[in-house]
């Protein structure tokens, strides 16, 4: 019998898999805005687990709008990436200090 | 009510490997490819909680735009992925003390918590209260309480693409474009020139 806790779990080991990739991969942009990525879909397992077994909707419309706003993060994260590259011909974040103003 | 269970296990180790692959692989590309099986194994779980419309909705925006938007970029970046790499043994047991303990910090939590919260009055999962369809019972949400919050997200989609486009627009200097005020603003005395020319020399420029 499958049951909340179950999908908690997976959610929780998925989000510490995201958290470990940021840490690992401290300076491939391109990996760590994959582990962000990660990090929101756990958080969109457990909004829907619990709206099902509340059986109330409203936690599947707030996981729709954390889709629409990781969408938003990573076309303007990866147009951030791609001017960076333009300007400077390598993605390593260690000296991305070069961006402020 | 076994093939539930089976399904569910196979999804979700499905989804943890290819997660933990997406952060371990040695090349970016195969990490994007990790990170669309992921997604796919996630939405197979939405289905598995009655969630349909949320789990094509994360097939549709997150393996046909957002993956392939990575695809992209990292296929677009001539970058030595090999240097990038550095760090990555001498975090690798920092990264994992943490993460071991953040994990059984959560998995404790909710093993002691959410078998006897709210959530525990239903024993199974229901993601269309009502008897609608999925779809329908979100609409029916999405269009009356949540509307503001509807037309704000639209706001947050449109603010995100126009950003995008002006960080990565750029004018190639040289490039000849049709400029429609200055055609308009072409009289014959700007746009003619009368030179008087002396026999058998010429003009130079």
């Amino acid at each position: 019998m499958i049951g909340l806790p179950h999908y908690l779990v997976v959610a929780a080991i998925l989000f510490t898999i995201g958290v470990f990739g940021i840490f690992v991969n401290r300076k491939n942009i391109i990996v760590i805005l994959m582990s962000i990525e990660l990090i929101l879909l756990a958080v969109n397992i457990n909004l829907v687990a619990f709206s099902a077994f509340l059986h109330d909707v409203a936690g599947q419309i707030f996981a729709m709008f954390v889709l629409t706003v990781a969408a938003a993060e990573a076309a303007v994260g990866l147009a951030i990436l791609v001017t960076f590259f333009r300007n400077r011909g390598d993605i390593a974040v260690d000296d991305a200090s070069m961006m402020k103003g | 009510m076994p093939l539930q269970a089976i399904a569910f296990y196979l999804l979700a180790f499905v989804t943890l490997a290819s997660g933990l692959l997406v952060v371990s692989a040695k090349n970016p590309v195969h990490s994007v490819l990790f990170l669309i099986t992921a997604f796919f194994s996630a939405a197979g779980l939405f289905v598995l909680l009655g969630a349909e419309f949320l789990a094509m909705l994360l097939v549709v925006v997150y393996v046909g735009a957002v993956a392939v938007l990575f695809l992209f970029v990292v296929m677009m970046l001539d970058v030595d992925f090999a240097e990038l790499r550095q760090g990555f043994t001498q975090y690798l047991p920092y990264g994992g003390a943490v993460g071991v303990v953040i994990a059984v910090e959560m998995v404790m939590v909710i093993a002691a918590v959410a078998s006897n919260g709210a959530a525990a009055k239903h024993a199974l999962p229901n993601a269309s209260p009502g008897g609608a369809s999925n779809t329908e019972a979100l609409g029916r949400v999405l269009y009356t309480d949540y509307v503001f919050f509807f037309q704000l997200a639209g706001l947050v989609l449109l603010v995100a693409m126009i950003g995008a486009i002006v960080l990565t627009l750029r004018h190639k200097p040289g490039v000849k474009r049709q400029d429609i005020g200055k055609q308009v603003a072409r009289t014959p005395k700007t746009g003619m020139q009368l030179v008087q020319i002396k026999p058998g020399e010429g003009i130079s420029e």
